[in-house]
């Protein structure tokens, strides 16, 4: 059990020591400064685009990087400088990592084996483990003929089989296995998180593996954590608009505003939204509001403007209509139509709770 | 349902200019001296079949004998050496930056060196009179001198082979250890494995395949060495560091017996065909056999 606190940790590949206060800010970071607070047992996902700064995260908390600013504390321990043998997290790499030319047995082992475990003790837990893990038929068995799932497994009991294990870390776990095995192994990875109570935190760059994988998502891009919340937070209300962008097939649909006369407006209609501040003055406005909370009306109301239907795609379930509003194109999906809507003008209503206001790129509150 | 494929053999029309290349580098010369092996060549244009004579004499013979184990002992030595040597080496190397590329060039000379130039550099520095090496020894009171002591011989012509090819076995470490993903050392870390179970649980194993080009390459290459020993010690003192080939060039060139050579060269061929079999199948192995888990 363990709580992870990231006290102002920021790294940069580029400059191996400390950088001067001042200086910080000509530093190339590929973590900018942050603090965050991972709690206890919680299941996390890390999302986000390819060198956003995952992996640099992952393994600043593990230890494998030290970070170039910050304190890492684990249960209110100071954690920053010791090595990741002494810190009770462990790590699940991309590509299976095991070591060939032993058994299963001893690749379970070997954590234990270097910590001067006892050999009937080894055996115990080994078997605990390995039974959880559905890999007591394989443990006499030399790891290297093993499938990439069955090899997985391996680098995942190598760290749940040390008893002080409090949390996981997983680098893209799944990457190199079969679909059909995917969700068996992720299954299984939510049973072992329940059942050890442990804290797992999953990089990945595929927002499905993350929604049904975690309580909490964490939205990462260009090294800075941009939104953490529960998925529904993240569809409902992203933070950032690059949030509204990653989250969501297709993503939310952001409209060029301005603001006049203390309201946003959309070519001079007032759009009336979910934020309740003022923006700043000179930023760069926008209304985002998701395709699945667009409406649409043959008749102009409040919180409406005039659009061109474009296309539409009838996706069984759902409809996908394209509109023309002024310069920008706006995806409307509608759910429960009874008539596919047909080419030509048309209102599209906003609805104020759905839609809401962003300041250079951040959700005005 | 299966459908037959239409059976197209064309393709094979695309091995033949390989097979016929095989055959002039390999196989035609090879038939000769399988030809040469079991005649007795009286003169250029009279010759007598005499069946397996040659080859019974050849494996009578006590000379061969004492040169075999000469080279067995001699590439035994230079696998021993050489390959711990090249690892350990590779391991010492830095991982990238422009260390490493200077190391690479540094190590990679003696490469450049042709044969005999290696064997003439040797000569000249281990000689006790006028050489670095063994001016230096016999001032320190070292009783060396290889015209003499087969066992300084025998020393320098090792060190000799040692400097020329170990960096050979280093590069090819050198490869295999940079192929090595870094997520096996991290992983290390995490399981707190020491520096010595990361070499022998995931670098060792991991060398494994260019360890196997590196033995097999040593292993033929020594043993068929012939310039450096001809030039440093022309095979003495006495017959002490007179390994096969020197033995099959005095018989087929110095005597001119050309049915007992090509007989000698036969064995000889056979002989390094049958332990690269065996060390390729025992080192294909190594490491792979299941054992009962504890």
């Amino acid at each position: 059990m363990a709580r992870i606190e990231l006290v102002d940790v920021g790294h940069s590949y580029s400059a191996s020591a400390s950088a001067p206060a001042g200086q910080s800010d000509a530093l190339d970071w590929a973590l900018l400064p942050m603090t965050m607070t991972w709690a206890d047992g919680g299941a996390y996902a890390l999302l986000g685009p390819s060198g956003c700064g995952k992996t640099t995260l992952l393994n600043i908390i593990s230890g494998l990087i030290a970070p170039t600013r910050g304190q890492i504390l684990l249960d209110g321990r100071d954690v920053t400088l010791l090595a990741p043998e002494h810190r009770n997290i462990a790590q699940v790499f991309q590509f299976p990592v095991v070591y060939d030319t032993m058994t299963v047995f001893d690749n379970l082992a070997f954590p234990l084996r270097n910590r001067q475990w006892r050999t009937p003790e080894v055996r115990t837990r080994v078997h605990e483990i390995a039974e959880i893990l559905e890999l007591l038929p394989d443990l006499g068995r030399r790891a290297r003929g093993l499938s990439a799932d069955a090899k997985q497994k391996i680098s995942l009991g190598r760290g749940l089989v040390r008893p002080d294990v409090a949390a996981v870390l997983f680098d893209e776990p799944l990457t190199v296995i079969d679909p059909h095995l995917k969700w068996l192994l992720r299954r299984k990875l939510k049973q072992i998180h329940q059942q050890l109570r442990l804290s797992l935190i999953y990089v990945t760059h595929d927002q499905t593996e993350a929604l049904t994988f975690a309580d909490q998502i964490v939205l990462m891009t260009k090294g800075e954590v941009v939104q953490a919340g529960t998925a529904q937070e993240l569809f409902e209300a992203p933070a950032h608009r690059f949030v509204g962008h990653f989250i969501g097939t297709p993503g939310m649909n952001f409209l060029d505003c301005e603001w006049r006369d203390g309201a946003a407006r959309i070519a001079g209609t007032q759009i009336v939204t979910a934020s309740g501040g003022i923006p700043p003055a000179g930023a760069k406005l926008l209304i985002g509001i998701r395709p699945e909370f667009v409406e649409l009306h043959d008749h102009a109301s409040a919180n409406s403007v005039p659009a061109r239907i474009c296309a539409v795609r009838d996706l069984g379930a759902s409809t996908m209509v394209q509109l023309q509003l002024g310069p920008a194109a706006v995806w409307a999906k509608l759910r429960n139509t009874r008539h596919v809507p047909e080419l030509g003008p048309v209102f599209a209503h906003l609805p104020p709770v759905r839609c809401a206001l962003y300041a250079d790129e951040r959700r005005v509150a | 349902m299966t459908t037959a494929k239409p059976v197209n053999q064309r393709a094979w029309w695309l091995v033949l200019p390989v097979l016929i290349s095989v055959a002039f580098s390999a196989l035609i010369p090879l038939m000769t001296v399988v030809n040469y092996s079991v005649q007795d060549i009286l003169s250029p244009s009279q010759s007598v079949y005499v069946g397996m004579e040659w080859y019974k004499e050849v494996l009578r013979d006590s000379d061969l004998h004492s040169a075999l184990v000469r080279q067995l002992l001699f590439s035994g030595a230079v696998l021993a050496v050489e390959i711990p040597l090249g690892v350990a080496l590779a391991l010492a190397m830095p991982a990238a930056g422009w260390r490493s590329s200077l190391v690479l060039v540094l190590l990679a000379m003696p490469l450049l060196v042709p044969w005999n130039v290696v064997g003439t550099i040797w000569q000249i520095f281990s000689r006790a009179d006028i050489g670095l090496l063994g001016y230096t020894l016999t001032r320190f009171g070292v009783d060396y001198n290889y015209a003499q002591s087969s066992v300084a011989a025998w020393c320098t012509v090792l060190i000799m082979d040692v400097w020329h090819w170990t960096p050979l076995v280093a590069l090819l470490a050198y490869a295999g250890l940079r192929a090595i993903p870094e997520a096996y050392y991290q992983a290390a870390r995490i399981d707190g494995a020491s520096r010595w179970a990361v070499f022998r649980y995931i670098q060792l194993p991991k060398l494994r395949g260019v360890l196997m080009i590196a033995v097999l390459l040593r292993f033929m290459d020594s043993f068929m060495i012939y310039t450096e020993p001809f030039v440093l010690t022309g095979g003495g003192p006495g017959t002490s560091t007179t390994f096969l080939s020197q033995y099959l060039t005095q018989k087929a060139v110095g005597q001119f017996d050309l049915g007992p050579a090509a007989a000698f060269s036969m064995v000889y061929f056979l002989i390094i065909l049958l332990l690269c079999f065996v060390l390729y199948n025992y080192i294909k192995d190594v490491g792979t056999a299941d054992r009962s888990s504890s």
